[in-house]
């Protein structure tokens, strides 16, 4: 008596989505012929927490690097874009992609600094870096200062062709985070990342470099978190320092994954779209609203760490095929 | 004279971050969490005092405040904290860092915004001339003695005391303290109160020092984490000398331009990660 066994990565469910995720897309990108403006504004501002959601996810949940400071990274690229729209007049969805950029670079030589830290430390240490990056803004005459900067480049544009042009960037930018995800984790770096969750000894024993993969992602989200920061800047058309790199953002992200899913690709987007309306209802109540997102975050690490798109799914489907699964073919054979 | 000046009033201030520092120190050692919250415990019973002080005496609210921050600490770790140490290193972390976002909406729902201190009547303003130029503080000497007494105290707590053997035998090694007695989850329990009674202390001499608001714990735990790094992971003593050498890197940062004082820290802070990551003093193998 043999069992066969299988690997396979997907299911049928992950033939027909592709389908269903190209029209949504489409239907996304004609939106704005249909949706009046304040709505494309807040389709715009939950594109940016899903993106915000996904990277912090792939370095904590995938590269296991919790950390508490990638506001850095968010405020570099929304700097970055003001200062390549406005000072240097490029243009600003050029600007966008090269500000993206512009956080990666920055993030690599950070990277060297932040990784003699593991755990905890590791945690604090990056948001030190945050408030450094801070610091050395609030000093510079051309970029604001302490009292910030507001992008100038889309004063000649109409406020409906402004809106929808940001909105289509936005849509961009998640249509490409995502992609990128999901490519990632169907490649080695994304297979030597999930053995690292796992088991980081074990990974490393095996042969796989933690120290190069880890970095690897580092650099990569932050790159996201670039991107981020640059929509952040350009549908607040201002950007200020004790906003910008506030510690706020990784509280949110935090929040968003943790409650989604750690460590899929699904969770975060779930946990970004229930903040969203979480945010929206409960934000006349202040600081309360705050107060009850950290009970909620507790109650959701102790009681359900799996959230709640492991509650869903049980392990036992994924909308993106990028797991692989050993699933026995035949009960019995050569009985 | 303006250097010496700085260099001693840093030295000083270094005693308050090792204050705000040692519990953090001691709670990683003990249970390996990064407490993301122990600045805002600081802030909680600075605010503690203030609020008692309108109705008694200062000594009287620093005596009430200071252990019910160690009970609430008690109690955090054994209803909360102990349940997430199995659920790998994340869950502490974040836990840990929702009681941060917690505490300081609460205090800001209280208290408000506005900028508070602890008033501490004469004291505040009391110095020793020691020359002409030089005056010291009787308030940042107290914190320093007081910086300097609690690290000796922790010391010989640790080393000689029954609880102390305890804790540094669950640090070591849990499942062989469980095996000789000990009861693992009581014993991080009370790592938690000594840290958050700590922790305590350094508040409200933080808050006696200079006016603080709600928003001020992760500014105070930046400050202590730089000095445990500093000063080396592991090591109480360690912990004393990285918040004097951060204490003394700011004010020699504010002597060259006001504003650039919590930046020179921050710059002390990268130099020893990049030249020494071990930090000043750590703690040596099979000790």
């Amino acid at each position: 008596m043999t069992k066969l066994y299988a690997v396979t990565r997907g299911s049928k469910l992950n033939k027909v989505l592709p389908v269903i995720f190209t029209a949504l897309i489409l239907a996304l990108a004609v939106l704005p012929k249909f949706l009046a403006i304040p709505y494309q504004v807040k389709l715009v501002q939950a594109f940016i927490l899903i993106i915000l959601a996904t990277m912090w996810n792939l370095l904590a949940g995938f590269g296991g690097l919790v950390s508490i400071g990638q506001q850095a990274f968010i405020g570099i690229g929304a700097y970055a874009l003001v200062y390549l729209a406005d000072v240097q007049g490029l243009n600003p969805f050029l600007a966008l992609a090269l500000a993206a950029a512009i956080s990666g670079i920055f993030a690599f030589p950070l990277s060297f600094l932040v990784f003699r830290l593991s755990g905890g430390y590791f945690a604090i240490g990056t948001w030190v870096i945050a408030e450094i990056i801070k610091l050395f803004v609030v000093q510079v005459k051309t970029l604001g200062g302490g009292s910030g900067i507001s992008l100038a480049a889309f004063s000649g544009m109409g406020r409906e062709t402004r809106i929808a042009a940001i909105y289509w960037s936005a849509l961009a930018a998640i249509f490409l985070t995502l992609l990128s995800t999901i490519l990632l984790m169907r490649s080695k770096l994304g297979l030597a990342l999930t053995a690292i969750r796992d088991d980081q000894t074990a990974a490393g024993v095996l042969g796989v470099n933690v120290l190069r993969n880890r970095r690897a992602v580092f650099v990569l989200v932050s790159v996201g978190f670039g991107l981020a920061g640059g929509l952040i800047a350009m549908s607040n058309l201002r950007v200020q320092p004790d906003d910008i790199f506030s510690v706020n953002y990784s509280a949110i992200m935090i929040f968003m994954v943790v409650i989604g899913g750690l460590g899929t690709i699904e969770g975060p987007i779930f946990g970004a779209i229930l903040y969203y309306f979480l945010q929206d209802r409960l934000k006349d109540y202040g600081t309360w609203y705050l107060i009850i997102l950290g009970l909620l975050g507790i109650a959701i690490v102790s009681l359900a760490p799996e959230g709640l798109w492991g509650w869903i799914s049980r392990n036992k489907f994924s909308l993106f095929a990028t797991k692989y699964r050993v699933s026995q073919t035949s009960k019995e054979e050569g009985a | 004279m303006i250097w010496t000046n700085a260099i001693i009033q840093g030295l000083l201030t270094g005693g308050l971050y090792a204050l705000l520092a040692c519990g953090l120190s001691l709670i990683f050692g003990v249970m390996r969490i990064v407490n993301l919250s122990h600045g805002d415990f600081s802030i909680l019973a600075a605010y503690g005092v203030v609020a008692l002080a309108m109705h008694t005496n200062l000594i009287l609210a620093i005596v009430l405040v200071l252990p019910v921050m160690a009970l609430l600490g008690y109690l955090l770790q054994r209803g909360v904290l102990n349940r997430s140490l199995s659920k790998g290193a994340l869950a502490p972390l974040l836990i840990t860092f929702a009681f941060s976002i917690i505490i300081q909406n609460i205090l800001l729902q209280v208290f408000s915004s506005d900028n508070r201190s602890v008033q501490s009547g004469r004291f505040a303003s009391m110095s020793f001339k020691i020359t002409k130029n030089l005056q010291i503080g009787a308030l940042p000497l107290f914190t320093f003695i007081v910086g300097v007494l609690l690290t000796l105290g922790l010391h010989y707590f640790l080393t000689y005391s029954r609880v102390g053997r305890a804790l540094r035998a669950s640090s070591d090694d849990p499942g062989a303290a469980d095996l000789v007695g000990i009861n693992n989850k009581h014993i991080y329990g009370i790592a938690t109160a000594i840290g958050l009674f700590a922790a305590g202390i350094g508040g409200v001499l933080f808050g006696m020092r200079t006016q603080f608001a709600p928003s001020f714990g992760p500014i105070a735990l930046i400050f202590a984490f730089e000095s445990v790094i500093i000063g080396g992971l592991g090591s109480l003593w360690g912990t004393l000398i990285g918040g004097i050498v951060l204490g003394i890197g700011q004010s020699i940062g504010a002597q060259i331009q006001p504003s650039y004082g919590v930046l020179a820290g921050h710059l002390v802070f990268i130099a020893i990660l990049i030249l020494r990551p071990q930090g000043l003093m750590p703690k040596q193998k099979g000790k």
